[in-house]
């Protein structure tokens, strides 16, 4: 059975060589490989859970070792992949969500004449998350890690001749960087603190180091999390990234390559969790990003814009979550299935209201769309229901139980992380309900596109909206189907441990507290966008929506403090390599062209000349003979 | 007869031909001259043959007999194919080798 684990990461390696290099032929039918590929490694993952299921909770986690990869002495780096609750979980979210998104895709990018390439790269990615989150050492970790970067990068600039999305592909791959150098250094202090960087020997040595080595590895950890997982303050790609394609804003910038972030850290809560300092940075870093998410999407008119910055901010509660050590992992991880599910969905459901409408952004063109597209809008009205936390859908559970964790942490950190987890609360209702309002409900502020025609919306077709209805059963059970008996809890136990904080508050009363926020949240956005018209050219706004618009003068300040002075540190190098570096070196060459030049003059041509310097020569040497021998 | 005076003829004989060389610019002149310079030197061999007795001398002479004929055919045959093209013998017109 264990033999299947390779498989998994095959199934789509193998599609993504055959699309890329199988050339026009496979243009006709190649992306029906790349989905029933991506199906069939959802299927090895079911068949490997059901064989998980069968095993009691302390056998289930099973490696594979596949080669050796660096077989050096002292420095031994393997393939190997380790597949235990926590892996399942993913390869389930994954291949699961992922053979959807391949199966929208058909409908999404009929028309697109480099479809077979897309779907290469979509199976390309799969291979490398499924790599990210099966491997059992973190090199190999790594190699995923870059492979989902690579992916992310060739799907941003899939549309590569608008330079908007070159551009924004270059900051994401850019911006990524920066966190992969985190991590590349996270693994050379492992190496050298541990001698080894796979997962068991590390965690099980990691109470031998000092707390100071152990904070250093956390916050480097912490560095990779917050550039693949668009965190405070490596967040500014994930905006821009909305770029590219809309089935890979759900599947790689929402469902899953986002979330790596937070599996990162829940993998290595070993680690975090003897590094109180590195997991206070955690949880700063998650509350301040669910907050700065949540301000971004309620100023946002692109409605995919508004749906990034409310990923970002739901990545926020699971980064915090994932801080609070061992009373949040599981919950992170519940949070992040759900959301996959939800926000997938409503990512799906914001593609397929642009295929209705001349693949118009603005919600402010949109208005009343309820009747002509009812299934997008029954499967995104589910899924908005589940991401403010309606109660009995699957955000309600998932992040009732982040809020109560937060509380639990106890003291005044407690209080400040459950309040600011109540206020995204809020918050998240209020600009989920305003994309809502504003996309399904109110009159029509349909404008005519760039070429003057008017959009005559219609629902999608069904490989598009099958995939949104499956998203949505899982946007409304997953949730609930998690809590029941703590079923999830008990579940990841094994992996990442758990332990009951002390709350301030009875769980009733967050629900409590937490729904009622929800509720004033979604009143005031009703109030201000359902209840009078709404402008189809946006307000001028306070000083807060006009920031917000700008993402908070993310870009504005990443420009101050960093391209500025780094271009003019360049600028600086260009110009003592040009003038010191440059100058001495042509100063040289043209001190050796001078002195050439007069002495290739000697060269005459005439014969005679060098008859002379011959003779000259040869006297010279019998004068010197006759004058040794006197001597 | 003392044999320096043969020698005194050689140097003379070598000078005359060095100074034509250097001097004159007819291709052919010019050659005549290095015959001379190259005859000299025979006779500056032979005569230190004769002064020690010995033949190397006189074999280094034919030798040089030998590469004086060998270079009048070459060299012959060059003069006459620059004239050709030329019609000049004149060696200060072929200046041609120079940067």
């Amino acid at each position: 059975m264990n033999s299947l684990i390779p498989l998994l990461v095959a199934a789509p390696l193998a599609g993504a060589a055959l699309l890329l290099l199988g050339g026009r032929a496979l243009d006709r039918f190649g992306h029906w490989i790349a989905t029933a590929l991506a199906a069939l490694s959802f299927a090895f993952g079911l068949a490997l859970f059901a064989d998980m299921l069968g095993r009691d909770a302390e056998h289930r986690a099973v490696t594979e070792q596949l080669y050796s990869w660096i077989p050096v002495d002292g420095f031994q780096a393997d393939v190997a992949f380790q597949l235990d609750q926590l892996s399942i979980t993913f390869v389930l979210l994954i291949t699961g969500v992922g053979t959807l998104i391949h199966l929208y895709s058909v409908g999404y990018m009929a028309h697109d004449e480099r479809r077979r390439r897309f779907f290469a790269y979509l199976n390309l990615f799969l291979a490398a998350m499924l790599v990210l989150v099966l491997a059992d050492n973190y090199l190999l970790l790594y190699v995923g890690w870059e492979g989902v970067g690579l992916a992310s990068f060739l799907l941003i600039g899939f549309w590569q001749h608008k330079p908007s999305a070159a551009t924004a592909a270059k900051k994401a791959f850019i911006v990524n960087r920066v966190g992969d150098m985190g991590l590349s250094i996270a693994i050379m202090l492992m190496f050298v603190e541990f001698g080894s960087f796979a997962f068991q020997p590390v965690f099980a040595t990691a109470g031998d180091a000092s707390e100071g080595k152990l904070t250093a590895i956390g916050l480097m950890l912490l560095l990779a999390a917050c550039g693949k997982s668009a965190q405070v303050p490596l967040q500014s790609w994930l905006g821009d990234a909305m770029e590219g394609p809309t089935p890979v804003s759900a599947l790689i910038h929402a469902a899953t390559m986002v979330t790596a972030g937070v599996y990162l850290i829940v993998r290595s809560g070993a680690i975090f969790n003897l590094a109180p300092d590195a997991q206070t940075a955690v949880v700063v870093v998650g509350a301040v990003t669910l907050l700065f998410g949540a301000v971004v999407g309620c100023a946002k008119d692109d409605i995919k814009k508004a749906l990034a910055g409310s990923t970002m901010s739901q990545i926020g509660y699971m980064i915090m979550a994932a801080g609070l050590g061992p009373i949040g992992y599981a919950f992170a991880i519940m949070h992040l299935v759900t959301h996959g599910f939800f926000k997938a969905g409503m990512f799906l459901g914001a593609g397929s209201v642009m295929h209705g409408m001349n693949d118009e952004v603005n919600m402010r063109h949109y208005g009343g769309l309820r009747k002509y597209m009812p299934v997008t809008f029954a499967t995104f009205g589910l899924g908005y229901l589940a991401i403010i936390g309606f109660p009995g859908l699957s955000g309600f559970f998932s992040k009732d139980k982040i809020i109560e964790a937060a509380f639990a942490k106890g003291g005044t950190e407690g209080w400040i992380l459950g309040l600011c987890a109540l206020l995204g609360a809020a918050v998240t209702a209020f600009y989920m309900t305003r994309v809502m309002v504003l996309t399904f409900f109110g009159e029509k502020r349909w404008q005519p596109d760039a070429e003057g025609n008017d959009p005559h919306p219609h629902e999608s077709p069904k490989s598009m909206t099958v995939p949104m209805v499956v998203l949505a059963f899982g946007s409304v059970f997953a949730g609930g189907l998690f809590v029941y008996g703590n079923s999830f809890l008990h579940w990841l136990e094994p992996v990442t441990g758990h332990a009951e904080g002390d709350s301030p508050l009875s769980p009733w009363t967050v629900t409590g507290l937490a729904t009622a926020c929800m509720l004033a949240g979604a009143a005031l956005a009703w109030q201000m966008y359902g209840r009078s018209p709404v402008p189809v050219k946006p307000p001028v706004g306070s000083l807060l929506t006009r920031a917000a618009r700008r993402d908070l003068l993310q870009d504005d300040f990443n420009h101050a403090v960093l391209v500025r002075p780094g271009t003019a540190l360049a600028a600086t190098l260009v110009w003592f390599d040009s003038r010191g570096l440059d100058g001495f070196v042509n100063g040289l060459a043209a001190a050796i062209g001078g002195i050439s030049a007069r002495l290739r003059r000697i060269q005459t041509g005439y014969v005679r000349t060098y008859a002379l310097s011959m003779f000259g020569g040869t006297l010279v040497l019998v004068a010197s003979t006759l004058l040794m021998r006197s001597v | 007869m003392n044999p320096a005076n043969y020698l005194y003829l050689a140097a003379l004989l070598f000078t005359i031909g060095a100074s034509g060389v250097l001097l004159r610019r007819n291709a052919i002149v010019l050659f005549m001259c290095v015959e001379l310079m190259l005859n000299a030197s025979n006779l500056a061999l032979v005569t230190f043959s004769r002064m020690h007795g010995n033949l190397d001398g006189q074999i280094l002479a034919f030798f040089t007999m030998v590469v004086a004929a060998a270079e009048v055919v070459v060299g012959l045959a060059i003069i006459v194919s620059i004239f050709r093209t030329r019609h000049s013998a004149s060696v200060d017109d072929s200046n041609l080798m120079k940067l």
